[in-house]
């Protein structure tokens, strides 16, 4: 593979505190260097003039559907996704059939993304076995066998007890734990954000507090056992505020917000369209404002999108009967540089981090960085560059997007992956 | 008008216009024949994914009454049962060129999901906790029926107001005339964010503030089949949110008792009260055929683009 040169773009990688314009040389996969200007014989040149260039951007939270659910998604359309929404190393959720739970389903899809990703792909297995929040899964072997994190995703442990005991080995295998906070009694029946919106629609509500209770109790939880724990989609004003005490006290405590979390509330649901309903639910003006109170003051680790693709014949139904979930991974870039960045809420820098060096560093990847011996993974993007979102012409095999037709200012230009362009936007 | 969904997107004219013409209907339900011939050759789908009784007939009578034929259909009975998703029914049905369909669903917002993908007008005749906008016209219809506006009233609406549609689209009709709503009930069946979806709207969870000095007071029956875990045995609830005689000393002495029906007598109101003479139950009943024939007629009729109203 010839080395590839990257010229003249605005290297942000926060990792090593480089900030300007330089030229950045992988070879072998590797990035080698950093610096003014470099030249290298026979590399294969991208003029990057303009643009942004980044450390590959991971995306901690995401559903492929495979095995098993595979009519809605596979690694592979889910990888090309990733890379066309900029993302070069994305983590999938163990709720597939059957469920992540041991080192056997970890190596096959471990195995298929070795042959059918564009971009790396690292799996997060279950908490408990089929996600029953009964009987710990096999939590080392799947360790040894490539998981990233462990979680029960979309099915949250509800006993006190088994979280505790997940927790406590957890801690022993040096896993983070990733609760997707949901108290199931409190949000039993519900189809979207408990608030004024619920009532004047006359849909049953997800309280706040069914997310608090259980950021709460983990928080706890996590103390006693002295776990790494990760709040998954943070979207409740509480939640943050928890979070950022947690910090504040030293506990290894952190947590991601997703692009609808803060792109949208709960009022923009109005025609009873299901592409507007996930879990947890889009929340209040202040639960959004909190949010982006976390991401400018830190308490906000990382942006994940929980890509959550479900076919039209699922999602063309009555508001209540839909399943949760939006797809993501296209539309995160663009959605965090308009409500973060060109929002002026934050820099840069701050983006770029949220990207990379917080998930690496939440889930200890050797990722995130254009640092010289790192992966050779690099995103590309325009901060300024105008593009319309056409989910018609979306890599992922489902459809379930409330960001069909939206433009939007600057968004990913190249994905390059171990020194390879997997995705680069065709010139309109 | 391309159907009738909520009465919270009408304009307070819409409303007005169509309560005009409803009560130019009123005597028609009492003359000895009947039959108009306004809707003569339209044909509309009558389709109830809910039980029902009162709502699909009066749409059925209203619909005959204006010369329209009229064909019922219950879920039941229905495609739905062999696991055709909604969408497709509704298509099927569109297929065979209606001209409009009245529908009843247990899921809130179904007539609003399909609105989107349907050409056919769709007349929303309750939509799961969400609105039930004729029964809204007709509760404004029989209150006018007493007094001269709806302006300066205050209405009390008691019950289970969290399961109700009754009570969401007669909060958006009353306060678009400037009512004082009070809304009253167990406090887990009293959503408090209700005070924001309407101006002029008040909650309490103490029946007799609620009745006081009101000039109609609506109960509503309690939903046992939307409640999932009820707050209050039936014993409890008759005690401290069921109307009886006595209450009545608390509100405006010409006070009437509304109630969409169908009562439960002993459960939240009392069987004296279901036959007090200032009660109105079946007065609703019948004006339910008038405001239907004008709603039916807004949106089937070809001459009528609001002209009716005049």
């Amino acid at each position: 593979m010839a080395p590839l040169l990257i010229k003249n773009g605005h290297v942000i990688d926060p990792a090593s505190g480089h900030d300007g314009v330089a030229d950045v040389l992988i070879e072998d996969g590797r990035i080698t260097a950093v610096a003014g200007h470099l030249d290298k014989e026979g590399a294969e040149l991208f003029d990057a003039k303009g643009l942004v260039v980044a450390p590959g951007f991971i995306d901690m939270h995401v559903h492929l559907r495979e095995p098993g659910i595979e009519h809605s998604e596979t690694i592979e359309t889910g990888a090309r996704a990733a890379a066309a929404g900029g993302f070069t190393s994305i983590c999938c959720m163990p709720n597939t059939l059957p469920v992540n739970d041991n080192a056997t389903v970890t190596s096959y899809i471990i195995e298929r993304a070795r042959q059918y990703a564009v971009v790396n792909v690292f799996p997060i297995g279950a908490i408990t076995k089929n996600s029953a929040g009964e009987e710990l899964a096999a939590l080392g072997s799947m360790k040894n066998a490539g998981v990233v994190a462990i979680s029960d995703d979309g099915r949250p442990v509800m006993n006190a007890c088994v979280m505790r005991r997940a927790m406590q080995m957890a801690k022993s295998f040096d896993l983070p734990v990733i609760d997707h906070c949901e108290d199931l009694n409190l949000s039993a029946g519900g189809d979207m954000h408990e608030g004024v919106q619920s009532t004047r629609l006359g849909l049953r509500g997800i309280p706040a507090s069914s997310e608090d209770v259980m950021v709460a109790r983990d928080i706890l939880l996590a103390e006693s056992a002295g776990a790494r724990f990760h709040v998954a989609h943070i979207s409740s004003r509480h939640s943050i505020h928890m979070v950022q005490f947690a910090k504040k006290r030293g506990l290894p405590v952190t947590c991601e917000a997703t692009p609808h979390h803060f792109a949208l509330t709960d009022s923009d649901i109005t025609s009873y369209d299901s592409s507007y309903k996930m879990k947890p639910p889009l929340r209040s003006e202040c639960d959004v404002a909190a949010v982006f109170e976390g991401i400018t003051s830190g308490a906000v680790d990382a942006i994940a999108t929980d890509h959550a693709p479900h076919p039209g014949s699922e999602k063309m139904q009555e508001f209540e009967k839909c399943p949760f979930g939006i797809i993501g991974l296209e539309t995160a870039l663009g959605l965090s540089l308009e409500k973060l960045y060109h929002s002026g809420k934050i820099g840069l820098r701050r983006l770029v981090e949220l990207f990379t060096t917080g998930p690496a560093r939440i889930l200890n990847l050797d990722r995130g960085t254009l640092a010289a011996g790192a992966p050779g993974d690099v995103t590309i993007f325009d901060t300024e560059l105008t593009w319309t979102y056409d989910v018609n012409r979306s890599f992922s095999k489902s459809k379930n997007t409330p960001f069909d037709g939206w433009q939007f200012q600057g968004g990913p230009v190249a994905t390059i992956v171990g020194g390879s362009v997997v995705w680069r936007r065709e010139t309109p | 008008m391309a159907g009738l969904l909520g009465i919270e997107e009408l304009t307070r004219a819409e409303v007005e216009a169509i309560l005009h013409r409803a009560k130019y209907f009123q005597p028609v339900q009492e003359q000895p024949l009947k039959k108009l011939d306004t809707l003569r050759g339209k044909m509309i789908v009558n389709l109830f994914f809910e039980a029902s009784t009162r709502t699909r007939t009066s749409f059925e009578i209203a619909a005959k009454r204006l010369g329209a034929d009229i064909v019922s259909i219950t879920a039941s009975g229905s495609s739905v049962s062999k696991g055709e998703s909604l969408v497709d029914t509704l298509n099927t049905l569109a297929a065979m060129h209606p001209d409009a369909i009245v529908m009843r669903h247990s899921a809130s917002g179904a007539p609003h999901f399909l609105a989107r993908y349907l050409a056919t007008p769709i007349v929303n005749a309750g939509d799961g906790t969400h609105e039930h906008p004729t029964q809204a016209l007709l509760d404004a219809l029989t209150i006018l029926d007493r007094r001269h506006a709806l302006e300066g009233l205050r209405v009390a609406i008691i019950g289970d107001i969290a399961h109700s549609r009754v009570a969401r689209s007669n909060v958006h009709l009353l306060a678009k005339f400037g009512v004082d709503i009070v809304l009253c009930g167990p406090a887990t069946l009293l959503p408090q964010e209700l005070a924001q979806i309407a101006p002029g709207v008040s909650l309490t969870t103490d029946i007799r503030e609620a009745i006081t000095n009101a000039d109609v007071i609506m109960m509503l029956r309690v939903q046992l089949e939307r409640q999932h875990d009820p707050p209050l045995s039936a014993g409890e609830y008759f005690q401290f949110y069921g109307l009886r005689l006595e209450h009545m000393a608390l509100a405006k002495p010409d006070a009437i008792v509304m109630h969409p029906g169908p009562i439960n007598r002993g459960r939240e109101l009392s069987s004296e009260v279901a036959d007090f003479q200032r009660s109105v139950i079946l007065n609703q009943v019948e004006n339910g055929v008038a405001v239907r024939m004008a709603v039916l007629e807004r949106i089937v009729g070809e001459h009528v683009n609001g002209s009716t109203a005049h």
